[in-house]
């Protein structure tokens, strides 16, 4: 007799073909086109490729659909491939400012120059379910118009002119590359919006919320947010000068924070910023909840213990593929771990025991 | 089959040379954990990506390697992994612990005496064994360079004042050359005295970008008091298949009566001393030749 789990090896291959049949679901249904979930289930590809760290929406899709539609799988996937890219060099920073904006709102002036765009927004939806969309899908084309070409400069720029915003300050240092070097505290601001962009929308929503609700509250305004295509150039050794290598659409979102300030020193407001890949509003917004939280030693401001506030808390939890990780590595077998801990309960009850019964005897 | 699409045991050799200099690092400063730029593997974390990294940093084409889950050499995951490096180092692989170069393990060390020429890699969750009385890295860090380790030790006066005994059974915390305490990796504590052993011991916590390492024949002591000493625990039974009675044994449970059965969890121990013909209390003598 011999009853130990033997075979891992067959069950692993039957589990794997189990799963592809699963995935594929229902052979007398048409399978899905990675080219349609890249259209029709843009949002989804946007998080694969905000939160896996890689632009292109081909790669997304694909993952999307190898995963069964389970996004932080699909982030895994990308991951992992993107893990054994080559990386042959960086691109200079781009300029948002350039931006060729879909959407472009502020909540802090009625109007502003550029102008207020809602883009293609759910905002003001209402969230009643779409039967026809059972049946059929086919929608009539949107009105169209010149695209504008004059700038749409940053709705913090106006506030920072008169000096009513804080300043940033500029810097040519090399950020660290969170992907290729260990996390390390304290985290300069840079490593900590990488560490953002790339988080979990759930828990960086959730933190940003709590902000909100007290834990740490810094009175967010949505100074602007803007969605739209921007160029990426690189600069080519070989050539001298910077060209255009694509574009890629961002998300970002600037806030503007309750001001700081002192006897000494006029109030000014502060800031937050998000910035994320694709059309991820959600994300970009809570970011820049998350990092003006995150700000409070540099502004001056108390330590109030609050989870938002606390740099080593967000940083080494914000992953969603080292957290399901390892939270999903306790159903590997433990049996080694728990047998140990048997002997040790089983040790501790019987002199336990032992011990009512000599005290017992002795009464 | 080798995977073609990859280079030599997956990582790209920057990359491995990173873990490299990690692990020398370890070796020379036996106990301490070296921050490396753990990379994402197409495992996930908590998997062994840790384990699965240094041992790609570590293998050679000549190398033959053996994993190990919970003991057993054929554990779904451990099965998984060996499979990951047949495919992409194209190692030749192993069950047998002494034909081994390199041995990957997951919460055991191998019952059999490892040798000067072979590797022990150990997959690592939490690399800190002060994670748990202090979770925070700035402050951990900064008790082990000053040698702090009082808190520790107040933990383990805590069990005993509590339960008469050191609650902790596995993963139990270890003092390293005098130095640096180091967490084992979740090895039952039965296997802590075998630390100290011939052969290189390297230990990779990717989740947590760390490696560490304890090079051959370093001292390494479980923590303990003087008068409530250290004990390698196992369970008070012999191995019902091999009858061993000096090996660490997984129980299972047989029916819905209560039986039960002790068996070696290393399962090519298990296995070699059946084939030299030692027999348990419901080995029989014929088995090996029955299921081959």
């Amino acid at each position: 007799m011999y009853v130990a789990v033997k075979g891992g090896e067959r069950a692993i291959d039957n589990a794997h073909a189990w799963l592809a049949e699963e995935r594929r679901g229902d052979t007398s249904v048409a399978e899905l086109s990675t080219d349609q979930i890249r259209e029709q289930l843009s949002l989804a590809v946007n998080r694969v490729m905000a939160e896996g760290s890689l632009y292109d929406p081909d790669l997304a899709a694909l993952a999307i659909k190898q995963s069964r539609g389970d996004l932080i799988e699909a982030i895994f996937l990308i991951r992992a491939y993107r893990t054994t890219l080559p990386r042959f060099g960086a691109s200079l920073p781009v300029e948002t400012a350039d931006m060729a904006c879909d959407r472009r709102i502020s909540a802090t002036f009625k109007d502003v120059p550029g102008g207020q765009v809602l883009g293609p927004t759910f905002d003001y939806t209402h969230r009643l379910l779409d039967f026809k969309l059972a049946a059929d899908g086919e929608v009539a084309p949107a009105a169209t118009s010149e695209p504008r070409t004059e700038p749409t400069p940053h709705v913090t720029g106006f506030l920072g002119q008169d000096g009513l915003i804080q300043d940033e300050t500029p810097s040519d240092e090399t950020p660290r590359d969170i992907t290729r070097e260990p996390m390390s505290y304290p985290a300069d601001r840079a490593t900590r919006l990488q560490n953002l962009t790339r988080g979990d929308e759930g828990f960086i929503l959730s933190l940003a919320y709590s902000t909100q609700r007290g834990y740490a509250r810094n009175h967010a305004f949505v100074g602007e947010l803007r969605i739209g295509k921007v160029a990426v150039e690189m600069e080519i050794p070989e050539l001298g000068f910077a060209i255009e290598i694509g574009e890629m659409e961002l998300t970002e979102c600037e806030t503007v924070n309750q001001f700081a300030g002192s006897k000494t020193e006029p109030p000014q407001f502060t800031r937050g910023y998000g910035l994320v890949m694709g059309q991820t509003e959600r994300k970009a917004i809570a970011m820049a909840l998350v990092d003006r939280a995150l700000r409070w030693k540099e502004l001056g401001e108390d330590f109030l213990g609050a989870a938002a506030q606390d740099e080593e808390f967000v940083l080494s939890h914000s992953d969603n593929i080292q957290a399901t990780g390892f939270l999903e590595h306790i159903k590997l077998p433990h049996y080694v771990d728990f047998q140990a801990e048997l002997e040790l309960v089983r040790k501790l009850r019987a002199e336990a025991e032992q011990n009512v019964a000599t005290k017992e005897a002795a009464e | 089959m080798s995977d073609q699409n990859y280079n030599f045991a997956y990582l790209d050799e920057q990359t491995k040379r990173m873990i490299r200099r990690a692990i020398l690092k370890g070796l020379a400063i036996p106990g301490y954990q070296v921050p490396f730029a753990s990379r994402e593997m197409p495992m996930p974390y908590g998997w062994g990506t840790g384990g699965v990294q240094v041992s790609a940093a570590t293998l050679t084409p000549d190398d033959t390697f053996k994993v190990i889950d919970q003991g057993a050499d054929d554990t779904t995951n451990a099965v998984s992994i060996r499979k990951f490096f047949e495919r992409t180092a194209n190692v030749a692989t192993t069950e047998e612990t002494a034909k081994a170069d390199v041995i990957q393990t997951r919460h055991r060390i191998p019952e059999a005496e490892l040798r000067e020429d072979q590797i022990l890699v150990y997959q690592v969750p939490i690399p800190e064994p002060l994670r748990f009385l202090e979770p925070r890295e700035t402050e951990t860090r900064k008790m082990h360079a000053l040698e702090e380790y009082g808190l520790m030790h107040v933990k383990l006066y805590e069990d005993i004042s509590q339960h008469g005994a050191i609650a902790t059974s596995y993963a139990y915390p270890v003092k390293v050359e005098g130095r640096y305490v180091m967490d084992p990796s979740p090895i039952p504590k039965f296997d802590n005295p075998k630390m100290d052993m011939p052969a290189i011991q390297l230990f990779g916590a990717g989740r947590e970008q760390r490696i560490y390492a304890v090079p051959p024949y370093t001292k390494i002591v479980s923590l303990d008091f003087e008068d409530y000493p250290f004990e390698a625990t196992k369970a008070e039974h012999a191995c019902d298949l091999c009858g061993s009675t000096h090996s660490y044994l997984d129980e299972v449970i047989l029916d819905d009566q209560g039986n039960r059965m002790f068996v070696c969890s290393d399962t090519d121990y298990c296995r070699s001393r059946r084939a030299a013909g030692h027999v348990g209390r419901l080995g029989t003598e014929n088995e090996l030749e029955a299921s081959a």
